[in-house]
């Protein structure tokens, strides 16, 4: 068989932003998290938000420390495998990635190690401060990146020339058409996965009974924080989807299953789409619901698949089931914000083994949305990379051979299967721990000297001991 | 606006940033170099500690480095990145390693040898992959049009993997007179003998490389030894023999900074030396600064921004090495 440096390449890319993007979706919120506990104690002086904060930093430093240097492997991706893509667009996509790189890296990687190193060294003001600036570095961050995508999957405001993209208006390239939404969409997505996490981590806590006012505090603030956003997650959900009907109905499309476009279209529930044969096989469809949902009108009209040449349309099976995964996940958190609230009010919330045990395991809800999210948007959006405009197989870089690109894919999986699950145990081991009080454990023998690094064993097994 | 000539300003803020990546990536690569050749495990917690709040920072001029390559010179970053595919794999993977050593290394107490290894290794590959892409950087690239054409393994030559172990030596060196700054007593004693040996590496290494560079290219022998071109680049190696006599006389003696500008000041001479060779080119051989150039209206845009952030991250990073200045305090808390 011969090696496709193009679908190797593909997939290279797929699994180090799909690996990357969990980091960022948990740390956006968490450093929101984290500012506000800051603040919380700052203004109350209540021990519990410190505590909360102390933890959740702990927890913090090893996501971002994932989350940077896996981070650093991205804009190398456009250079090394996607060079042709690079040369076409670097003048306009590239002072997207620098603004991320100015307004939001250095002061992330700053503030984070006053945050981290600095509460002795500097005022509790400036270190509230830091905890913002932090805060607000993740969500520059965000801001930048997803409006680089956006502009890939709804290009506006360039003039082609000789095959080169160029800028011809900037508030129109970095506010392209589907940013709001995908921005707002994505953001608000990212808040609720971290929220999700908080709500586990104090189920565990309350269950466990040790630090009980840390773990009540996590479970409620969680609980009150979802009841708004997850329902606005799914109205934020909504509006995007509109706008990929407007701007990319054959992404639309392929997340409805819709191969036959026409006025008063179903609504594929649940079947199997069949690329070759062009039809949902094993399917259960409500008639006229689609166009409802998507046009506001029974008969409302809608493009099909088959609208559209058979080589500018996504693998439509994967598009298909990812949405259903993500909505499927919608639905999931929705259940479980409306039992917690019902406990809640029957003041049943802290004495509930069964739902604090649900708690545990829906930690990983919104890192699962996110995963099919993404999945449906960018696998959606192909076969192109710059949409209708440059394709994927025309992106790659020249160079490469498939062994090449095996070989670096291959490495960088062995690689990621090994700092993933060390990373993600050694989180579990903090939780493990749980918030109250590990800082008074003294690692080593009284009169000897604490340091940073030293400081951090104080937390780890050692100081356990 | 477009008028205006943003070109020279752009070449004097990406060189800015290059230098500054490799000035203070640099000495923190070369600390984790470093790292396992200390006498124990408390001088191994100092040496990390030293730079434990300001590595993130550091590397995150890297970023801002190949991003403004793709912003000033969009075609010489699609030549130059996957001409060099193997050697940025190998130091990302690296950089992977040795920046989570700095979390996993006390947090993972079963693996903790294979996180000081990976701390120590990781600094040296990724050390060593920089300084191959700065090799076959020099020695140019295979171009057809717009794109490369070569194989992905033309970066490693005999030259290319010379001039990575020259890097190395020289990044150990920056890193043995960091923690002079940082250290005290005798573990200052164990980085000055350290020291020593990086200099000479390194001397060695810039000797070499400043005689096998015009033997690779006719074109950068004209330039150097051509009269009166000669006359007037003199002073180039005369300071950098200057500096290398300041730095062996600083580790010797007693100076804390004395060493580490002197590295910093090699570092800076050598750029030079490059910049010479290969001006006005940012494509050896193929593409000049400005034909290589972005748009004026992506130049002018990113600019406008950049003029105003740069100094702002200047301010708050010597802001944040004021914070954590002088030796490496044993009373500071994590958290």
């Amino acid at each position: 068989m011969q090696l496709d440096p193009e679908f190797l390449s593909r997939l290279q890319f797929a699994w180090v932003v799909g690996w990357h993007i969990l980091l960022p979706a948990f740390t956006i919120g968490l450093a929101s998290y984290i500012a506000f506990l800051e603040g919380a104690y700052a203004l109350t002086k209540r021990p519990v938000f410190l505590n909360l904060s102390q933890f959740w930093l702990r927890i913090f430093a090893i996501s971002f420390g994932m989350g940077v240097v896996t981070g650093i492997v991205m804009p190398f991706q456009f250079g090394t495998n996607w060079s042709r893509f690079s040369d076409a667009a670097g003048n306009v996509i590239s002072p997207l990635l620098a603004y991320e790189g100015l307004t939001a890296f250095f002061l992330e990687a700053t503030f984070l190690g006053v945050l981290l190193f600095g509460r002795k060294l500097v005022p509790p003001s400036m270190h509230f401060l830091a905890a913002i600036l932090v805060a607000g570095g993740t969500l520059s961050s965000a801001f930048w990146i997803l409006a680089t995508n956006s502009w890939m999957q709804t290009p506006v405001g360039f003039e082609v020339v000789d095959g080169r993209y160029f800028p011809k208006d900037w508030f129109e390239i970095v506010f392209s058409p589907s940013l709001p939404f995908r921005f707002a969409h994505t953001v608000n997505g990212f808040y609720v996965t971290t929220a999700f996490v908080v709500l586990g981590v104090g189920a565990y806590t309350v269950r466990r009974g040790q630090a009980l006012a840390e773990g009540r505090m996590m479970l409620r603030l969680a609980l009150w924080f979802l009841m708004i956003f997850v329902p606005l997650q799914i109205v934020l959900g909504d509006a995007q989807g509109l706008n990929t009907l407007e701007h990319q109905p054959a992404k639309l499309a392929a997340i409805e299953g819709l191969w036959d476009g026409g006025k008063g279209v179903a609504a594929s529930i649940i079947g199997w789409p069949d690329q070759a044969a062009e039809r949902n096989l094993d399917e259960i469809a409500i008639p006229k619901l689609g166009s409802l949902y998507l046009t506001h009108s029974w008969d409302g009209a809608v493009k099909g698949l088959k609208d559209f040449p058979a080589d500018q349309r996504p693998p439509v099976a994967i598009v298909y089931f990812a949405f259903r995964i993500m909505v499927g996940v919608g639905l999931a958190m929705l259940g479980m914000v409306a039992l917690g609230l019902f406990l809640l009010a029957r003041r049943e919330l802290d004495r509930a083994q069964w739902y604090l045990r649900l708690c545990e395991f829906t930690i990983c809800l919104g890192f699962i949305a996110v995963i099919a999210g993404w999945t449906t948007t960018e696998v959606g959006r192909q076969p192109w990379t710059i949409y209708g405009l440059m394709r994927t197989a025309d992106s790659v870089s020249p160079s490469l051979t498939g062994g090449n690109v095996l070989l670096s894919l291959l490495l960088y999986i062995a690689v990621y299967l090994v700092i993933f699950p060390v990373g993600i145990s050694i989180m579990v081991g903090i939780v493990r721990r749980g918030p109250a009080g590990s800082e008074e454990v003294s690692p080593i023998g009284s009169g000897h000297p604490k340091s940073p690094i030293e400081a951090l064993a104080a937390t780890g097994p050692e100081g356990a001991r | 606006m477009q008028s205006l000539d943003l070109l020279p300003m752009w070449v004097t803020i990406l060189a800015l940033g290059v230098f500054f990546y490799v000035a203070l990536d640099g000495f923190d690569l070369g600390v984790g170099m470093l790292y396992n050749f200390a006498p124990d495990r408390d001088a191994r917690n100092l040496v990390m500690n030293s730079i434990a709040p300001i590595w993130d920072g550091n590397e995150t001029w890297l970023i801002l480095g190949s991003v403004g390559l793709l912003a000033a010179f969009p075609v010489a970053f699609a030549i130059i990145i996957p001409a060099v595919y193997f050697p940025i794999l190998l130091m990302l993977l690296a950089l992977i390693f040795r920046g989570l050593a700095f979390e996993f290394r006390y947090r993972d107490a079963e693996h903790r040898t294979f996180w000081d290894h990976g701390f120590a290794a990781g600094s040296a590959v990724a050390a060593f992959a920089q300084g191959v892409v700065l090799g076959a950087f020099i020695q140019g690239f295979h171009v057809q049009g717009r794109e490369f054409v070569g194989s992905s393994f033309d970066c490693f030559t005999l030259f290319s993997i010379f001039t990575g172990i020259a890097l190395m030596f020289g990044y150990a060196l920056l890193g043995s007179g960091w923690l002079i700054i940082k250290l005290e007593g005798a573990l200052q004693d164990w980085a000055r003998a350290l020291g020593r040996r990086c200099l000479i590496g390194t001397v060695i290494g810039i000797g070499v490389v400043s005689l096998w560079t015009p033997y690779v290219d006719a074109h950068i022998a004209a330039r150097w030894f051509s009269w009166p071109n000669f006359a007037y680049l003199a002073p180039v190696p005369l300071i950098t023999a200057a500096l290398i006599l300041y730095a062996w006389r600083s580790l010797n003696g007693r100076s804390d900074y004395g060493p580490f500008f002197a590295a910093l000041g090699l570092f800076v001479m050598s750029y030079i030396g490059i910049a010479i060779s290969l001006w006005p080119m940012i494509v050896p051989g193929h593409f000049t600064l400005r034909e290589a150039a972005s748009s004026p209206s992506t130049q002018a845009f990113l600019l406008i921004g950049t003029l105003f952030l740069l100094p702002v991250i200047l301010v708050y990073t010597a802001w944040s090495y004021w914070v954590f200045r002088g030796k490496v305090r044993s009373d500071i808390g994590y958290h």
